[in-house]
């Protein structure tokens, strides 16, 4: 993992985050939220940061971050696109929902596309499953997906959208 | 106190509110299979994640069975422990287990001693019923501990002792499901964290996934070249735990058979770290006496309390974790590093041989030693003072290599001039020992009259966190006493609030200090096994002819000889060291 060295702003931007959860080491959780919100993603040095203000180690951090899907340490595309593989959306034809993506972007699950547009991830469960199979680009939910979709729906992306407000590290 | 009444296997019993299952059960000799499970009984460690379900029970009108270790006992319950449901249960929980193990326990570490392989003998498992992928990690070598992660069975018992008992945080469970498994930080190798080497984690790893590296190769390559001299020094633990390998009871003293072991397995040299312990009084007692008599005679910037040094993993821990202090502890070495900066010099000039033809192995209680003689500064040119540390466990497998009978053995002495062991020097070995035989020496030589008592059982015990206050001719000395490195760093934290009373202060990384060092027999989860141990270790010391390291009459040999007096510039040179900020250094 190639290391960064965070701005001064970013670090602020950190440690303001843990100080108003009270630098708690029980709103872990609460506190990567935030910063994955703040900042897109939660590389390594923003883990070790938040395990210095919540006074706990940083393996612990780092295991929080790794148990959850919804935390990302790399960076995210301008558009993520999450696959639901939970058993709903799995026996629904999830994975030739993916294999699909993967061919049309050729990125592997984890990857972003070199132009930073689009990254691809799976997920467990979004608590649609009458709407199996889910896919979500960002914060929108498309259901009901067939591969022949996809296309479709990336296309909305490509181009004329607006980029989602983010802190730049 | 608020009794349940319970039944269990058609046995009543009557036991505390808030007593497991097993605890229940245990109280009336039924033994439940467990394997996840561990508690040190009067050491406040227990580990109960309830994650293997190795423990589970029938409880009449209960649906699902219980994990006896997280389930509490209530009042009626009606327990049936070994019911087919359960056995099957059991049996399948356990296939499902190996279904993911590696099955080379021919060439394993932990063969013969490990508690997977125990239970599964134990369930009679001839076939695993479930085949499919198995989780594959690499494998991360470090300088005293190897981590083969294909056999981590996730019982989290590492897990508990680097963050509840140690507070090291250097290991965390990370990932989820297939992938879980217990590591550092962003799956860094172990020697990039903050791990200490203590090898605890080793201590109660199940399986063969978290072991110490195996010097014993090397050890043998030594013995077998004609070229070299190869010298032999063990530390004061050994002693109280060794036979416990060859049946003995724990507790059993062997220092006469040891010896003769080490002779007969051809080590030119046959000597005692506890030498080693006296010279470490000399030196870290002479220090301690220096800075009081400063703080006495009004100086302000005098460091107190002054902390030992002998542990490892200690002093590795308070490099990480608290750099600022890291002129508290005394500069001496420890009693390994006295010795091997000893031997490769004012030895090695007495047998007239080169110190690159000299090998100096150590027996060690512990696994963080393996990485101390690794340490830059304990080498001259590239030659380290101390080649090749074993633990306990790896002298135990030597001496079985090369058919020594170790029952059969006489009991035979140390060789001279490194040989020669007080008291003082032998109790090292458990907590309380070091800072009691620093009092021997400090006393006599600061108030110059003698001890009346020799047994300070006030500095004593098993507790993590003791304090005691000794009087010398009229001046209080207050004492403090930590072992586990969770208690260590409360004492840390109030030196570093100013809040800490204390004089000195003596901190060993494992629960009992050496005796229950990470290179240790295993102790399975029985703690009384550790204090037999320290029982032996007070013994051993009761029935020595010299008590106090300031007599050992080949210490002052030493010091007349070689090295003028205590803290002398050679004596700087050669047993004292300096402490580096490793806050920064690796991630």
């Amino acid at each position: 993992m190639p290391k960064i060295k965070l701005s001064q702003r970013t670090i602020e931007i950190v440690k303001e985050i843990c100080s108003t959860f009270e630098n708690n080491e029980g709103e872990l959780i609460n506190v990567l939220h935030e910063a994955q919100h703040k900042l897109g993603y939660l590389p390594a040095e923003v883990q070790e940061l938040i395990a210095n203000e919540l006074n706990m180690s940083v393996a612990k951090v780092y295991g929080v971050v790794t148990f959850y899907s919804f935390f990302n340490m790399i960076p995210q595309g301008e558009f993520p696109i999450s696959v639901c593989m939970g058993t709903a959306c799995y026996v629904r034809g999830a994975e030739q929902i993916l294999h699909e993506i993967k061919r049309q972007l050729n990125i592997e699950v984890g990857q972003s596309t070199p132009d930073g547009k689009f990254s691809l991830n799976c997920l467990r469960c979004v608590g649609a499953c009458g709407l199996a199979p889910v896919v979500m680009v960002g914060e929108k939910v498309y259901g009901r997906v067939a591969p022949q979709q996809i296309r479709k729906i990336i296309a909305e992306y490509q181009e004329g959208c607006v980029r989602p407000e983010r802190h730049e590290m | 106190m608020d009794m349940i009444n319970l039944t269990i296997d058609n046995r009543p019993v009557s036991v505390e509110r808030g007593t497991s299952v097993l605890q229940a059960a245990s109280q009336i000799g039924i033994n439940i299979p467990s394997l996840c499970y561990m508690k040190l009984e009067d050491l406040n460690i227990e580990n109960k994640p309830g994650g293997c379900r190795v423990c589970v029970v029938e409880v009449e009108g209960r649906r699902n069975l219980a994990p006896a270790c997280c389930t509490d006992v209530s009042e009626g319950m009606v327990v049936k422990t070994h019911s087919m449901r359960a056995i099957h249960a059991r049996r399948t929980v356990v296939e499902l287990i190996l279904s993911d193990h590696p099955t080379d326990c021919l060439k394993c570490a932990k063969a013969g001693n490990c508690d997977l392989q125990s239970l599964a003998q134990y369930l009679g498992i001839r076939e695993i019923h479930y085949e499919g992928e198995q989780s594959t990690f690499r494998e991360d070598t470090s300088p005293a501990i190897i981590r083969e992660l294909d056999k981590c069975i996730r019982c989290r018992r590492c897990e508990m002792m680097c963050n509840e008992v140690q507070s090291v945080g250097a290991l965390s469970a990370i990932n989820r499901g297939f992938n879980a498994v217990v590591s550092p930080a962003f799956e860094m190798n172990l020697d990039h964290s903050v791990c200490t080497y203590c090898g605890q984690c080793v201590a109660v790893c199940p399986t063969g996934a978290l072991t110490e590296v195996d010097n014993t190769g090397a050890v043998i390559r030594a013995l077998s070249n004609p070229d070299k001299t190869v010298i032999v020094q063990t530390a004061p633990a050994v002693r109280a735990a060794l036979g416990e390998e060859f049946g003995n009871e724990p507790g059993t003293l062997v220092t006469g058979k040891l010896a003769a072991a080490l002779r007969r397995l051809g080590f030119n040299y046959v000597f005692d770290t506890d030498f080693a312990a006296d010279l470490t009084i000399l030196e870290e007692g002479t220090e301690l006496l220096n800075r009081l008599t400063a703080y006495l005679g009004g100086d302000k910037e005098v460091k107190l309390p002054m902390l030992t040094s002998c542990c490892p993993a200690w002093v590795k821990f308070f490099e990480h974790q608290f750099p600022e202090l890291k002129d508290i502890p005394s500069s001496a070495r420890s009693p390994q590093q006295m010795f091997g900066s000893i031997a490769k010099s004012y030895f090695a000039d007495k047998i007239g041989v080169n110190r690159k033809d000299l090998v100096v192995v150590s027996i060690m209680p512990c696994v963080a030693k393996k990485y101390e003689c690794s340490r830059e500064e304990f080498s001259v040119n590239g030659n380290p003072d101390v080649d090749f540390a074993l633990t306990t466990r790896e002298l135990a497998h030597l001496i079985n290599l090369a058919n020594i009978d170790f029952k059969s053995l006489p009991d035979e002495d140390f060789d001279q001039p490194l040989g020669e062991s007080t008291g003082a020097g032998v109790i090292f070995g458990t907590t309380g020992g070091v800072i009691e035989a620093a009092i021997r020496t400090a006393y006599e030589v600061f108030t110059g009259k003698k001890l009346e008592r020799l047994d300070f059982t006030e500095l004593r015990g098993m507790e993590g966190l003791r304090r005691a206050t000794i009087d010398f001719d009229g001046l209080p000395i207050h004492i403090g006493i930590a072992h586990g490195l969770g208690n260590a760093r409360k004492l840390l934290e109030d030196i570093q609030q100013g809040k800490s009373q204390f004089h000195a202060i003596e901190i060993m990384s494992c629960p009992g200090g050496c005796i229950g060092g990470g290179g240790q027999p295993y102790h399975h989860g029985d703690a009384e096994i550790l204090k037999k141990r320290q029982m032996a270790i007070y013994r051993e010391d009761a029935g020595k002819p010299i008590r106090k390291s300031h007599e050992n009459p080949y210490i002052t040999k030493l010091y007349e000889e070689f090295l003028g007096s205590p803290m002398s510039e050679k004596a700087h040179h050669l047993l004292h060291t300096e402490y580096f900020d490793r806050s920064k250094s690796e991630r």
